[in-house]
């Protein structure tokens, strides 16, 4: 029986069929969760997509923050349950407090939309297990807002205690200068994404599911989603609330 | 049953900055557009957003409660944005509702 990994539906989610589709060929059983929804079926993991969810009015994901949905995540997220937002998902997650910082808008004003290195500066959790330390990973960004911020004694604080999941690389394979192309956004110290102290809720910027398949230029993105689905198989998805 | 409930209608503006030392690229845009223009002498822009609204309070300081609550919930993110309240000119004209 594959693992059941619920993916949220905002108004304005458009990554949400592919999000779907990649986690299918992670080995997962996908479960759609309509954003006015408060019951989270039971899944074993939950995926906040990419899009614009509702409009990205306001800030991006400041709206979409107070969904019914949203408070059944936060609570499942203090639960220990296993919690992954990309690009929009991963603005969400910041607006709602569950992750550290910000995402501001791109340094250079520009909606960027291209291939980027990242590199995971983590490997031991539960969306990374299977990356391999040190060699760049090969996914795509498209936002306007993905500027990663926080002040310097909350970066300072995410170098120490682990919390900087991944970093844009150049192609030496050093963490991007801000203003560099390797960086797409101007992301502060180059992070790309964050995860939580309690290490079960994470975000990134680039869009693994749409690096899914050599056919798409890159199948990087499979080891991020493949550690998610293997993590929820192994914790049960046993999270009460 | 006819209870009476009086309030009255108080107008504000919320406006939203980014906070200072935040990279405001919105505010560096307007500026390196300003050699287009023949001003000169203009400095330190920043673009934010401003919020209109009305609210029905019992009170003035009741209203301006709600407003806050309401700036620093959903209209501005504390880590990058600050925000000041602003009343506007009170419409004010005391309402009678009949309930029930």
């Amino acid at each position: 029986m594959s693992v059941r990994v619920g993916v949220v539906v905002f108004p304005g989610s458009n990554c949400d069929t592919d999000t779907a589709w990649a986690l299918t060929r992670a080995g997962a059983e996908p479960v759609e969760l309509w954003h006015e929804d408060a019951d989270l079926q039971g899944v074993a993991a939950v995926v906040l997509p990419g899009g614009f969810a509702y409009g990205d009015y306001l800030r991006a994901g400041a709206i979409a923050r107070f969904s019914p949905v949203m408070r059944a995540v936060a609570g499942y997220a203090a639960d220990g349950g296993l919690v992954l937002g990309i690009c929009n998902g991963f603005q969400v997650l910041a607006e709602a407090g569950l992750l550290p910082g910000a995402l501001l808008r791109n340094r250079s004003l520009r909606f960027v939309c291209r291939d980027v290195a990242i590199r995971a500066e983590r490997t031991d959790t539960a969306f990374t297990h299977r990356v391999p330390a040190g060699g760049p990973l090969r996914m795509p960004v498209a936002h306007g807002e993905g500027c990663y911020y926080a002040d310097a004694a909350t970066l300072d604080a995410l170098e120490r205690d682990g919390q900087v999941l991944f970093r844009y690389v150049d192609e030496a394979a050093s963490p991007a200068a801000a203003a560099g192309r390797a960086n797409p956004n101007g992301s502060l110290r180059a992070i790309a994404g964050v995860i939580n102290a309690a290490g079960n809720v994470a975000g990134l910027m680039p869009h693994p599911e749409r690096a899914a398949d050599a056919l798409l230029g890159s199948a990087d993105g499979m080891l991020v989603l493949q550690s998610l689905v293997e993590s929820a198989g192994t914790s049960g998805g046993a999270v009460a609330g | 049953m006819n209870a009476e409930v009086t309030a009255t209608r108080f107008r504000f503006a919320v406006n939203v900055l980014p906070k200072d030392g935040i990279l405001d690229p919105q505010g560096r845009a307007v500026e390196q557009s300003l050699p287009h223009l023949r001003l000169s002498g203009i400095g330190g822009i920043r673009v934010g957003r401003r919020v209109e609204l009305q609210v029905d309070a019992p009170d003035a300081a009741a209203a301006r409660g709600i407003v806050d609550e309401l700036a620093r919930e959903l209209l501005c993110n504390p880590l990058i944005e600050q925000y000041a309240i602003e009343s506007l000119s009170a419409i004010s004209a005391a309402r009678s509702e009949a309930g029930g």
